[in-house]
């Protein structure tokens, strides 16, 4: 846990803290439009999570993990510091785990923030008196599939990471994944029997993605972890 | 007598049907910098990730600090420090930050960290831009900061690959001073790569010479010297024809001849065994084969000569 905690120290040091408090534009520009933009625009919408809320929602890992996880990853490669962390006495799951756990609380933390924000603004410029606030389950489902989102995203980055030389060229593959993941899902989603869509409930449907990204999250992040091994890093 | 810090027996790894290391055999003692010695792609930096347990030999086996590489090359890393072919520093972070986290991954505690911190940059004096982005360092202030980087923890032995490549004699001999005094302070073991023939005569008590993964020999660099044949006559003149180098062939003093132009060259013999040589009889033999003479030195060969000759009996 120590050693986790130290990549995790570095990683927020050296990639998403790099330029002091000039490295905050980029994150507040997300929230800035998903986190105030986009509530004010829809309103009651916003607070009640309706599907076009939490797509949105899950949108933000996958944005901010193409930024980073390609320079967390790669980045250690083509700067020729990864060389000297495996000479040192950090364990491999350590290195792997401190950062997909950064870059995972990183990108879910844009999400509370922008959830935060959200219910604010939308409570003190769009209610209609009364306080609103979301409902329970759709909350808790949208933490949990924003946080499963993240896992996903980063476990994918990581293996593509691994698999380039350069932070630029993780960074093309993983906009061109999402990319195809956002409409392949979109299709999948659009080519399910409307009888079989309409027997479920949101809060169910939600549950059922929520299963589908567990399994993948299980699966990607295993291999990351099977890929990720000094004795290949060394030679790649 | 004791234990050799590495040990390595008949180690060799193959990348496919290319063998990056040879049927390796060597022991380096405590307390001294060692030099490995070679061209580029000689295996010198495959050796060091062997030693390192990054890399597992297809055959043989070495220990490092008693540990086995292949069993127990955590602990290997765990006790030793590390300067690769890279600096491996990161860039966007302060000098201080980077020294920091290696302190943290070897889990030295917060005070002695800071404690640690201020010693090592003030000893390379460095302390005063200890704030800045190492990334706007110049490479030998860099490379510096990985030495100190590399000794951070206090380990026992630290393996530094080609700490002066690529940089310009006034730079590398500045870090080769600060090379030799962290290390005479810190008393610790040096395995040192390089092909700085220089470099390695003014820090190494041991070399070894490997070429295409073979060791092609391993003394200190006297021994390697007195091998080459130690002392030579360097004269320059005119009328150095093919019957005097004959007849200074003939001379049992003599253990070589070359000319190159109006440059003749004269391997002396006995020197190695305390024995000087004395050259007036041989200045006199060449004046009376007709040979004019402008000038004559006594030289001894150089580390870089040993390497060469050593580099040309391979090629042979």
């Amino acid at each position: 846990m120590r050693d986790i905690l130290t990549m995790m120290w570095k990683e927020w040091k050296d990639v998403f803290f790099q330029g002091g408090w000039r490295s905050l534009p980029r994150p507040l520009l997300v929230v800035g439009v998903i986190g105030v933009y986009i509530p004010l625009q829809l309103g009651p919408q916003w607070v009640d999570l309706s599907p076009i809320a939490i797509l949105l929602l899950l949108w933000i890992p996958f944005f901010m993990i193409i930024t980073f996880i390609g320079d967390v990853i790669a980045g250690e490669r083509e700067r020729h510091t990864l060389e000297t962390l495996l000479a040192s006495r950090m364990p491999d799951r350590a290195i792997l785990l401190g950062k997909v756990v950064t870059t995972v609380l990183y990108s879910w933390g844009m999400v509370l923030l922008s959830l935060l924000l959200g219910l604010i603004l939308v409570d003190l410029f769009r209610s209609q008196g009364n306080w609103m606030f979301y409902p329970l389950d759709l909350l808790v489902e949208a933490l949990a599939l924003s946080l499963l989102a993240s896992v996903l995203a980063v476990s994918a980055g990581v293996l593509v990471s691994l698999r380039v030389s350069t932070v630029r060229q993780a960074q093309q593959t993983l906009s061109v994944s999402t990319i195809v993941l956002v409409f392949g899902s979109v299709l999948a989603l659009g080519s399910l029997p409307p009888d079989l869509v309409s027997s479920f409930t949101y809060s169910q449907f939600l549950l059922i993605v929520m299963a589908v990204l567990a399994v993948l999250d299980a699966i990607l992040l295993g291999l990351a972890m099977a890929s990720f091994q000094r004795s290949r890093l060394i030679l790649s | 007598m004791p234990a050799p810090i590495i040990r390595t027996e008949h180690i060799s790894r193959y990348f496919g049907t290319v063998k990056a290391v040879d049927d390796l055999s060597l022991e380096v003692p405590a307390g001294i910098v060692f030099g490995f010695l070679g061209p580029n792609g000689a295996g010198k930096t495959t050796t060091i990730h062997l030693l390192l347990g990054l890399l597992e030999p297809s055959q043989g086996q070495a220990s490092v600090l008693g540990f086995d590489t292949r069993t127990h090359s955590d602990e290997i890393r765990t006790h030793i420090g590390a300067l690769l072919e890279f600096p491996g520093l990161y860039e966007r972070m302060s000098a201080e930050d980077n020294l920091d986290f290696y302190g943290r991954i070897y889990q030295v505690p917060a005070p002695d960290r800071r404690a640690r911190i201020k010693e090592l940059l003030n000893h390379l004096d460095l302390w005063d831009r200890r704030k800045d982005q190492v990334g706007n360092w110049s490479r030998g202030m860099k490379q510096k900061l990985a030495v100190a980087r590399a000794l951070f923890h206090h380990p026992p032995l630290i393996f530094l690959d080609e700490p002066t490549a690529g940089f310009d004699p006034v730079s590398a001999a500045a870090l080769r001073n600060d090379l030799a005094g962290l290390v005479a302070r810190e008393g610790v073991t040096v395995f040192l790569t390089t092909h700085n023939m220089i470099e390695a005569e003014k820090l190494c008590a041991q070399v070894g010479v490997i070429r295409q993964g073979k060791l092609l020999t391993i003394g200190n660099p006297d021994e390697l010297r007195a091998r080459e044949g130690g002392s030579r006559a360097e004269i320059v003149g005119r009328g150095f024809n093919e019957p005097t180098l004959a007849l200074l062939r003939e001379r049992p003093e003599v253990a070589n001849v070359e000319l190159h132009g109006d440059h003749l060259t004269i391997q002396l013999r006995g020197e190695s065994e305390g024995r000087r040589t004395e050259i007036a009889p041989l200045v006199t033999l060449i004046v009376q084969s007709g040979g004019e003479i402008e000038e004559v030195r006594r030289g001894k060969a150089s580390l870089e000569d040993a390497f060469l000759a050593l580099m040309e009996e391979e090629t042979k």
